[in-house]
């Protein structure tokens, strides 16, 4: 009697990219998300310190790729969530090449994956989704793997 | 900040400086604002309540910028964290300490860079491990 909420329509969307969203980095932004981690390191902030780094100006820390606003359009399924309640699973970031302010990011998600699996309420299904960063100039800087609990 | 940690300074099995952190409620919004993620189980505690929790919790991603920042402190300036993989595994509450701890689990040359692999985490206040976590990341070498 096992029922499956991973239905067909959604297996299809599998691997179909999203419309690209263009993000701009601004050193406003990076500053705003290391005050709000409590990281103090001068080289998300201090242009004059990050100058001196090998870096050669200030860059963006790990963390910020992990914020909502800088995921692309992989939220908006086109379908619709089998299950009331979303847990964020955790995820996988892959960083390549540096991120400065200025910088125009072009953000591409792809549903990766979809699994279920039986919980203390039911079936649960695992929403994988890939996103992709790369800059204006064309570089890949870095890439990420999220999982979405529907619960 | 700390000084530059090398490769060759490096063991395996080895901890690393531990992160304190002590997310407030007020951190929460600040992340939320900064994030731009306002999924109101992390500020409006009847909506958490009404979700089946017992009070607002800790984004998950706020736990995994902590270990961003335990390794981006660890590598230093000529360091470079390439990759942190984390798994949300239990919840954490505002008001209790976190922290993030690590262990150096191998190390080797890869195309000409210095790699180091951890094993990394968020603690509660009972010890358990609530985001558990891999980071590869590069290190100089005095070489």
């Amino acid at each position: 009697m096992a029922e499956e909420i991973i239905t067909d329509e959604m297996k299809k969307a599998i691997g179909v990219p999203s419309e690209p969203v263009t993000i701009e980095i601004e050193k406003g932004m990076i500053r705003k998300f290391a005050e709000s981690i409590e990281d103090p390191n001068p080289l998300w902030q201090d242009e004059g310190y990050a100058k001196k780094s090998r870096y050669g100006g200030i860059i963006a820390p790990p963390g910020l790729l992990m914020a909502a606003e800088m995921r692309g359009r992989g939220m908006e399924m086109s379908f619709q969530l089998p299950r009331l309640q979303i847990l964020d699973g955790g995820g996988e970031w892959e960083y390549i090449k540096p991120i400065r302010p200025g910088d125009v990011l072009t953000v591409v998600d792809k549903l990766h994956d979809l699994r279920e699996r039986e919980g203390r309420m039911g079936k649960m299904l695992f929403i994988v989704t890939e996103t992709t960063w790369t800059n204006q100039h064309g570089e890949l800087v870095a890439r990420a793997l999220g999982t979405l609990i529907n619960y | 900040m700390a000084k530059q940690v090398y490769y060759e300074d490096v063991e395996e099995g080895k901890e690393i400086p531990q992160l304190v952190k002590n997310p407030t409620t007020q951190q929460l919004v600040k992340w939320a604002g900064a994030s731009g993620d306002y999924y109101q189980i992390h500020y409006d505690k009847d909506f958490a309540q009404a979700a089946g929790l017992s009070g607002v919790i800790v984004h998950g991603r706020l736990k995994s910028s902590f270990l961003g920042q335990l390794m981006s402190d660890w590598v230093g300036e000529e360091g470079w964290v390439k990759k942190i993989s984390v798994q949300h595994r239990g919840m954490d509450f505002p008001g209790e300490q976190l922290t993030c701890k690590g262990t150096v689990t191998k190390k080797y040359i890869q195309d000409g860079e210095h790699i180091v692999e951890l094993e990394i985490w968020t603690e509660n206040p009972r010890g358990e491990k609530t985001a558990p976590a891999t980071a590869t990341v590069a290190l100089p070498s005095r070489g």
